[in-house]
């Protein structure tokens, strides 16, 4: 079993192995491996002598640990509140029901501090300013093909 | 030669110009420069200020100085002007013509007085040499050079300092009783999880001049005995972890950081430890559990962190900006920094929005008509909203209002930790609130019952009441709860979440009775 996520063992062995540094441990995993699966949290949860529960708890517990895999494309609309005001709300209704969710992940981030751009969206990871629903299908048709 | 050699060119590399593509500027002209062997510098800084106007870049040439907007134009427009007015560079300060100057007197730049961000935007935020060479570290050495804690205790709290985060504790009575406590170790923490939607005055200053925050959180940690650092910061700011990271490394192999700080037997190191997205770790109990590792959930005060905070060790807690303050007060004397300034994020329905920094006290219809230019064409102003979930509206009426601590409270806001939204006659005040339940119902830890399930029922009666299905009965209902999760909820995040339904009611009464009158008429 320890030969599974040898990856992580360098992480584990620079914060000694404690249970305190679960946060970064649970982020470098899933850094490593794209989500946290079962298997990965019990792995965590052995090593650094805690209880599963008290891994799995703190895992579902933050929004930015998932624990199933993601899909290829990753569509965050910023629900902030200057993007709220310019029209998020609208936009991420109308991207949920207009893209097709197995390709594309639609989420919603909170405010990611660049308000002046808004409404924006953050596509794997890149902040794409003033968009609009049109504009955002275009734009990923255009990364998908 | 003696002037080419000290024209500069600053690009601001904040997250916001570097969405509008002023990272592939500045390499652009850094290409023509290497290529042609300019005698002239381009460096990155951190926020300029009105990122609405961005890209932003500015150009020192000698003593003068000069802040340009590159708005809505081609990025290669302005390499090319670039190539071809290099000869003109050498000589006098450049002025693109493709960008629009800004004037020094524009109320934008002239009203701010900038304290905390007096370096942000001037400096390398990379480069210490540069941070140093503009007086970082100075007052942490002069502090260390006198060897007396409790006097830096007594200036910050003679100088009425008062915590930035949001609940505005006053920072020397703070550090005052975390110094009191007799055990040998301590720890300092600096929250930096700057959860609030359209606040991002942390993240500047993170960004733009990482040192300062570092010098307070030493002098911080010099005043009260703690020789552990550790600064929170929400994962949501990559660019600011990146400059942390750099900063610190920067900061040990110069001294300033480590073993024996300055060379004296003061011991005292920072790590950084990256949040994962919880609003609730805002709050410092939960800010303890997730430093420990934890689920970020609240627990009941005392012991307050201060007796008992992360291992279960005496812990100052403050904000970025209240860190940051710490080196311009030693430096300045309690006379000259006077009542202080707040550093402020102006969003919203608004001509110009950046971060800015004005005197405590400043009217508000100053930030917002003046600094901000006012509303959009053709558009009233109708409110501003401040401190985010757990602040309030300011209606127009009061826009002479002072803003400090007291007189927002006063109008049933808060100073918060510097969000400032303004909205215009085009926005719903109900479906303001209703989003800040919305916020709050989501952020909610579970832990209380009042705020667990008090914001999912009022979220869903703001819900009910927006789409126009709302009585009578519904809003007196609407209000009774507000006060029962307000006064029965565990931590700052139930307690505050009703704010701005109260404060919309208060002063924006007729807009939810507009929708329950429409509901009315149809029966």
């Amino acid at each position: 079993m320890s030969r599974c996520f040898q990856e992580l063992d360098e992480v584990l062995k620079r914060h000694g192995y404690q249970a305190e540094a679960l946060l970064e441990v649970l982020a470098a995993a899933q850094h490593l491996y794209g989500s946290l699966s079962e298997m990965l949290l019990r792995h965590v949860a052995r090593t650094l002598l805690l209880p599963f529960s008290k891994v799995q708890g703190t895992a579902s517990f933050y929004q930015l640990f998932r624990l199933s895999p993601p899909a290829p494309q990753q569509c965050l609309v910023c629900t902030g509140t200057a993007c709220h005001l310019l029209g998020a709300g609208p936009l991420l209704k109308e991207l949920r029901e207009q893209l097709d969710t197995t390709t594309v992940e639609i989420g919603s981030v909170r405010c990611v501090g660049t308000y002046s751009g808004a409404p924006l969206v953050v596509i794997n990871g890149e902040i794409w300013n003033h968009q609009t629903t049109p504009s955002v299908i275009v734009h990923l048709k255009e990364l998908l093909s | 030669m003696s002037r080419s050699a000290t024209t500069c060119l600053r690009f601001c590399t904040s997250a916001s110009c570097r969405s509008r593509g002023s990272e592939h500027l500045r390499h652009q002209c850094s290409e023509v420069a290497q290529r042609q062997r300019l005698p002239i510098t381009i460096k990155g800084v951190g926020c300029l200020g009105p990122c609405s106007e961005g890209p932003l870049f500015a150009v020192d040439a000698g003593s003068s100085s000069c802040l340009f907007s590159l708005k809505d134009i081609n990025t290669n427009e302005l390499a090319a002007e670039f190539e071809q007015s290099t000869t003109a560079l050498a000589h006098e300060a450049w002025q693109p013509r493709c960008s629009k100057r800004f004037s020094p007197k524009d109320p934008f730049l002239a009203l701010q007085r900038r304290l905390v961000l007096a370096q942000c935007g001037r400096i390398d935020p990379e480069s210490i040499e540069e941070a140093e060479k503009e007086g970082a570290y100075r007052q942490l050495h002069n502090v260390l050079l006198t060897q007396d804690p409790r006097a830096i205790i007594k200036e910050v709290r003679l100088s009425g300092l008062r915590g930035r985060g949001g609940a505005g504790y006053p920072t020397g009575l703070k550090w005052a009783s975390v110094a009191a406590m007799p055990s040998r170790s301590k720890v300092l923490v600096c929250n930096a999880d700057e959860g609030d939607p359209g606040a991002f005055m942390d993240r500047t200053v993170m960004e733009g001049d990482p040192h300062t925050l570092l010098e307070g959180m030493a002098i911080g940690a010099f005043a009260v005995g703690a020789q552990r650092g550790i600064i929170f910061v929400r994962a949501e700011y990559p660019l600011a972890i990146d400059r942390l990271h750099h900063a610190i490394a920067q900061a040990r192999a110069r001294g300033w950081l480590g073993a024996s700080v300055d060379g004296t037997p003061f011991a005292f190191d920072i790590e950084l430890r990256v949040g994962a997205g919880a609003y609730v770790c805002g709050e410092e109990t939960a800010l303890i559990h997730s430093i420990e590792g934890c689920r970020g959930i609240p627990r009941p005060r005392p012991p307050y962190p201060a007796q008992r905070g992360v291992n279960s060790l005496p812990t100052l807690i403050n904000n970025v900006e209240t860190f940051a303050n710490i080196p311009a007060l030693l430096r300045l004397g309690l006379e000259a920094y006077g009542a202080g300034t707040k550093v402020f994020s102006l969003t919203g329905h608004i001509q110009r929005s950046g971060v800015i920094e004005v005197p405590m006290g400043t009217p508000l219809r100053t930030i917002v008509e003046t600094i901000g230019g006012g509303a959009r064409h053709g558009h009233r102003i109708k409110a501003v909203q401040t401190g985010g979930p757990a602040g309030g509206c300011v209606p127009a009426s009061a826009l002479d209002t002072p803003v400090d601590y007291e007189s927002l409270q006063a109008l049933g806001t808060i100073m918060g930790s510097g969000g400032m939204v303004v909205m215009d006659d085009s926005t719903n005040m109900v479906d303001i609130a209703a989003f800040f339940m919305a916020f709050c119902r989501e952020e909610s830890c579970g832990k209380c019952v009042p705020c667990r399930s008090g914001t999912v029922q009022l979220d869903m009666l703001l819900r009910k009441i927006l789409e126009g299905r709302g009585s009578g009965a519904d809003l007196e209902q609407l209000e009774s709860l507000c006060r029962i999760v307000k006064d029965a909820s565990l931590c700052g995040l139930g307690q505050n979440a009703p704010s701005p339904v109260l404060s919309t009611l208060r002063h924006f009464r007729g807009d939810y009775l507009k929708l329950l009158n429409l509901e009315e008429a149809s029966q």
